[in-house]
This record gives structure tokens, sequence and C-alpha cells, in this order.
């Protein structure tokens, strides 16, 4: 009887963790649709995918042991595997952005936050 | 009573089916971004927000179809989207990816 009730527990925790990791995940897609500029597109893309992924990797993980009887670390690794290199991405890309002239967005100028780098490229031809 | 279990696995697999479509709803908008970025960093930062689309949709695979085989995928999916997202990120920067020159 109390096993029933602790698998019936350990399944809403799973489906909790599946619907939370996709609506960061999906959130994070939103907001690199939606921001202005790379630098505010960057931040959404690094910090709610790392989020949504960690709460698909551990509901996947939790699945598995629970179903199969498998400890499977390599989900786990993964998770800190994307929570390592996010961050280290995330910095070279704004700063390959901001070598190439891309100019950070300032509040009611939304079309010159890539006037400069258009000029740029327009210069080299 | 005794059917709560089964309710509740069946419920597991109808909303791994749900997130499925919302994570392939989210690709689609990110393809949307790297094909119409207005600089090449944009399509960088949408190319590894697809990467790790792709890993939570191997990972909700897993669950679907009960097997542990896609684990390694995961794992390959991650090292290979580090290593293309330094590569283009170097390229973007100085326009070369190893540079020789030992100063």
């Amino acid at each position: 009887m109390i096993g029933t009730w602790i698998n019936v527990i350990f399944d809403l925790i799973i489906i909790i963790c599946l619907i939370s990791g996709t609506f960061f995940i999906f959130s994070s897609s939103i907001g690199v649709l939606r921001f202005p500029d790379v630098y505010t597109r960057l931040h959404a893309a690094t910090k709610a995918s790392t989020l949504g992924i960690a709460g698909i990797m551990i509901g996947a993980f939790i699945f598995l042991y629970f179903e199969h009887g498998i400890v499977s670390g390599k989900l786990i690794l993964g998770l800190l595997f994307v929570l390592l290199t996010a961050p280290v991405s995330g910095h070279m890309i704004s700063r390959a952005a901001h070598e190439s002239g891309v100019k950070p967005w300032f509040n009611g100028e939304e079309q010159d936050a890539y006037s400069t780098y258009k000029k740029k490229t327009e210069q080299e031809g | 009573m005794s059917n709560i279990p089964e309710f509740t696995q069946y419920l597991i697999q109808i909303v791994t089916i749900a997130c499925f479509v919302v994570t392939s709803i989210s690709l689609i908008i990110l393809l949307f971004r790297a094909i119409a970025g207005p600089t090449n960093p944009d399509r960088a930062v949408a190319l590894d927000a697809i990467g790790i689309n792709l890993m939570a949709m191997a990972g909700l695979l897993a669950i679907m179809l009960l097997t542990t085989k896609f684990n390694d995928v995961i794992l390959l999916i991650g090292i290979l989207l580090f290593i293309g997202t330094i590569a283009i990120a170097k390229y973007l920067e100085k326009g070369v990816i190893i540079d020789r020159d030992m100063d």
C-alpha cells in the first residue's frame, strides 16, 4: 500500500520536473525571438536554457531510476557539462559581437543597435 | 483505488508527448532567428540554443521510448555543441580559428 503511494509521489515529481523544464526552454526561445539585441538574447539563451535542461535531465534521471532500476550517470554528466560550458560560450559570443562592432541596445534606440555593424560591413564591401 | 499508479504512468506519457510538442515549437522559433538574424552573432546564439533544445528532445525521447540508448547521444550533442560554438566565436572575432604564431 505504501509502495504504491511512493510510486505515485515520484510520478508526480517527474511530471513537475518535466513541465518546469519545458516551460523554461520555451521561455528561453521566446526571449531569443523577442529581445532587441545580441547581449540580451545571450542573457535569455544561456540562463533559461540551462535551467530548462536541468529540469528535463533530472526528470529523465528519476524516471529511468524508478522504471528500470538503472542509475544513468550520463544524464547528470550532460547536465553538469551544460552548466559548465553555457557561460563560457555565452562570454565568447558576446566578446565576438563586441569586437565585430555591435553596439549595446539603449532605451528607445532599437535601430541604432546594429548601425555601426552595418556601416562596418558596408565599408568592407 | 488500485488504478491510481497506472493513471499516473499514463499521465507521464501524456505529459512527455506534450513537452515534446512544445519543445518542437520552440525549435521552430529559434530556427527563424537563426535564418533571419540581423548579424552573425545572433545566428550563433540561435544555433547554441538549438543545440540545447536538441539535448532536451533526446532526453524526452529516452522517456517516451523507454530506452537508455539515448544518453550517449546527449553527451555527444553537448560536446559537439561546445566545440562548434567556440569555433564560430573565434572565427567571428579574428577571422581565424587556429592561429599558429607563438607570441
